[in-house]
């Protein structure tokens, strides 16, 4: 079979080596991660012995996207969020909108797995309402104070640094006064890992900041100009949720097949029918990535595309569970994807985005 | 990349699929035109007394009717991808028995003679149907063999150089109008799968009986017939393809059959969907325009995702069709989504438009009823889901 755009033959050889070192080195320890809450921070330095946490920014976005579909077979939703937390909302703001200290100060050690890098938007009372952040930044002599709270931020732990949004403006400006600071594991940042229904191998924690001083240096972007920053890094954010949800679908699937042969009719139908929305939502995923590649304003069907995988991965993992029945992986795989509809904005946010631009 | 490159949100850049090119989209503009002016018109007059033939006519003369077919055939040797053209800009007639009817000529009955007819089959039959001047009806599924395909019993029997066919075929879109029929037969009770075989009958044989119109929920523009076949004697040139094959040949012809119905499904999905949020944008209730209250707002969203959705999966395994790969998997994949998606659209539109939505003149319910059949039609949703669970070995 040729390739669907925009993977080649080469993207092919690359998935199965990605393919190898996960199901190799990933997926055996996936239990023994899931009880710790935690995964090693060597798995980092194993990524980027290989080259591949900096695949995009070497101009290969597509071997990024085979990456983040590969990772679904890990077994383990936490440790997929974990790496792809790192690679795909905490460094691209830094290599985006960085200066080339900041980029030597934070995204080439992060791309030698070296510094751990987390994305820090979400506050207790400011989460789909990215404008009413209040986590404030309070200008001094050579930089800020910054103090606040910041929730669900993964990675947030381990993390040497933490790109942050902000707010420097007043509080009524809403999303016109906040700004992107990176902050660094330090005096007055304290990090508290939280319990959850999945995800649970990744070290997913509130923060609080006491009036972390944060030198004039560590300001990514325009000042004030922070919330354009956000609303672009979530398209690659979405797009990267809707390839794991395809890679999740079809490894689930996979696995079906081989499993449930002989089972009858009834059964044949619900593989079939969770298979024929898996790709529904690959076709419409893959058009998305095609469009974000071309460079193209690819907001409508990233938004789709991340609405039509959400719900249909959780849908699928919880069916297979039914159907295959008792088995850790597929219990992980059913409480991890309920993430999916949450996390990177709820499917409500994805139905006000592609409802406004109609109505 | 500075925060100024930043881009907003544009919904009104081209979104082309990468199977299209320029030349696809001006073939849509002068389809959109034509059907616009000239089919249109006639809708609702249709609906009442079926589509006219001169619309064949007037779209062989146009090229519309062999837009893939070989240029030696008076085709306009163009690729797959026009078919889907034509599929999608049709439904603009806002007739759907009409896009039916079309659909059977040209992407149903007649391609099995460009892939398996003789030269002089070819002839007779493909070049007049390339011109409108021929109608062609396919005859599958009989009172007795709907989605048991080898269920059927019409028989031909060789006698001589002759084959006499008897039987009788039922849902036959085209059946009343129809100048010739592809017809499959079993030639070989006791052959299982190796037992069937086409033909190309002409319908004003001797024994050739067009039964009473069918009545039906939707498609009303379409002629939807009853045949029987009473010894009808064909001669041997009447084989379609290779005796013993007809089985085959119908899987193949299939494929094309659920792939141009599901362009048409997403097409008519679509349509309905521009027209109900025109509506939702200008119907007042409650002081403000219906599409500004959220739940309104949320039900374009999760249509308009399911629309593409089902658009890309169409584009993507028609790409894979054109490719020469047999992707029976993910045909049925695309005829299944896009069949139930546009059921899904059709009455979440009817319910946006309430009461409007139920009377004839706002043409919601006509659509509504029409898009049924596809989930019926070319294989049922349980044969699709049939056919991909098999596929997996399930």
């Amino acid at each position: 079979l040729i390739p669907e755009p925009p993977f080649t033959e080469a993207h092919e050889a690359f998935r199965a080596r990605v393919r190898e070192f996960v199901l190799e080195e990933l997926r055996p320890n996936a239990e023994e991660w899931e009880a710790a809450g935690w995964f090693p921070n060597e798995v980092f330095l194993d990524l980027a012995a290989r080259g591949w946490l900096g695949l995009k920014y070497g101009g290969d976005w597509v071997a990024d996207a085979v990456l983040a579909e590969e990772l679904a077979r890990c077994g383990s939703g936490g440790v997929a969020a974990g790496i792809g937390a790192h690679i795909n909302i905490a460094t691209p703001p830094i290599f985006s909108f960085g200066t080339s200290e900041q980029r030597s100060r934070w995204l080439e050690p992060a791309l030698r797995g070296e510094k751990i890098g987390a994305l820090a938007i979400t506050e207790p009372d400011a989460g789909s309402d990215v404008a009413s952040i209040r986590t404030r930044a309070e200008p001094v002599d050579g930089g800020w104070l910054v103090s606040g709270a910041k929730t669900f931020i993964t990675n947030g732990v381990r993390a040497d640094f933490y790109v942050t949004a902000v707010r420097t403006g007043p509080p009524a400006h809403g999303h016109g006064g906040l700004s992107f600071l990176v902050l660094e594991r330090g005096a007055g940042v304290r990090a508290g890992a939280l319990r959850k229904l999945g995800w649970r191998a990744s070290d997913t924690a509130e923060l609080a900041f006491d009036e972390v001083f944060v030198p004039r240096e560590h300001l990514l972007g325009e000042l004030d100009r922070g919330f354009y920053l956000i609303m672009a890094n979530f398209q690659w954010e979405r797009l990267v949720m809707a390839l794991g949800a395809v890679g999740a679908m079809r490894r689930t699937l996979e696995r079906a097949v081989a499993e449930l042969g002989g089972r009858g009719q009834a059964t044949r139908h619900r593989i079939a029918d969770l298979a024929t929305r898996a790709a529904a939502g690959t076709a419409l995923t893959y058009h998305a990535l095609r469009r974000y590649l071309d460079g193209g304003d690819a907001i409508r069907e990233v938004t789709m595309a991340k609405l039509a995988t959400q719900r249909a991965n959780f849908e699928c993992q919880d069916e297979c569970l039914r159907l295959i029945g008792p088995d850790p992986e597929l219990e992980r795989a059913v409480r991890d994807a309920r993430l999916g509809p949450i996390g990177g904005g709820t499917d409500e946010i994805m139905r006000e985005i592609l409802g406004r631009s109609l109505t | 990349m500075a925060a100024t490159d930043v881009l907003k949100p544009d919904h009104a850049a081209s979104r082309r699929h990468f199977i299209f090119t320029d030349e696809h989209e001006q073939l849509r503009e002068s389809i959109r035109a034509f059907v616009l002016k000239e089919l249109r018109p006639h809708a609702e007059e249709w609906e009442e007394n079926t589509f006219d033939d001169w619309v064949f006519k007037r779209m062989g003369e146009l090229g519309l009717l062999g837009l893939s077919f070989p240029e030696e055939y008076g085709g306009q040797g163009g690729d797959y991808f026009c078919n889907l053209v034509l599929g999608e800009e049709i439904v603009h007639s806002d007739c759907g028995g009409l896009a039916m009817g079309i659909a059977v000529h040209t992407d149903m009955a007649t391609p099995p003679i460009l892939a398996f007819g003789t030269e002089e089959q070819k002839q007779a039959y493909l070049v007049p149907s390339i011109k409108g001047e021929k109608i062609s009806c396919l005859g599958i599924t009989e009172p007795d063999a709907g989605s048991d395909v080898s269920a059927i019993k019409t028989r031909a029997v060789r006698d001589g150089d002759e084959w006499v066919i008897n039987g009788s075929k039922t849902y036959i879109t085209n059946g009343h109008r129809a100048d010739f029929i592809v017809l499959v037969t079993k030639t070989d009770p006791d052959a299982g799968y190796d037992g069937f075989t086409l033909f190309i009958v002409d319908m004003d044989l001797p024994g050739v009986i067009r039964e009473e119109k069918l009545r039906k929920l939707g498609m009303h523009a379409s002629d939807t017939a009853l045949l029987a076949f009473q010894d009808v004697r064909v001669p041997a040139t009447a084989v379609l393809g290779e005796v013993g094959k007809g089985f085959y040949h119908i899987m193949w012809e299939l494929q094309g059959e659920r792939m141009i119905g599901a362009a048409g499904a997403v097409a008519s999905a679509q349509a309905l969907f521009d027209k109900t949020l025109r509506y939702a944008n200008e119907r007042q209730a409650f002081g403000r325009p219906i599409g500004k209250f959220q739940v309104t707002r949320h039900k374009f969203a999760d249509m308009a995702t399911k629309i593409e959705a089902a658009r890309q999966l169409v584009y993507t395994t028609a790409w894979r069709y054109a490719n020469g790969e047999y992707p029976v998997r993910e045909i049925s994949m695309a005829k299944l989504y896009a069949s139930r998606i546009a059921c899904e659209v059709a009455d979440e539109c009817l319910q946006i438009h309430g009461g409007a939505g139920y009377m004839k003149e706002y043409g919601i319910e006509r659509v509504w009823r029409d898009l049924r059949l596809n989930r019926i039609g070319a294989g049922t949703d349980e044969i699709m889901l049939d056919v991909i669970g098999r596929s997996y070995g399930l």
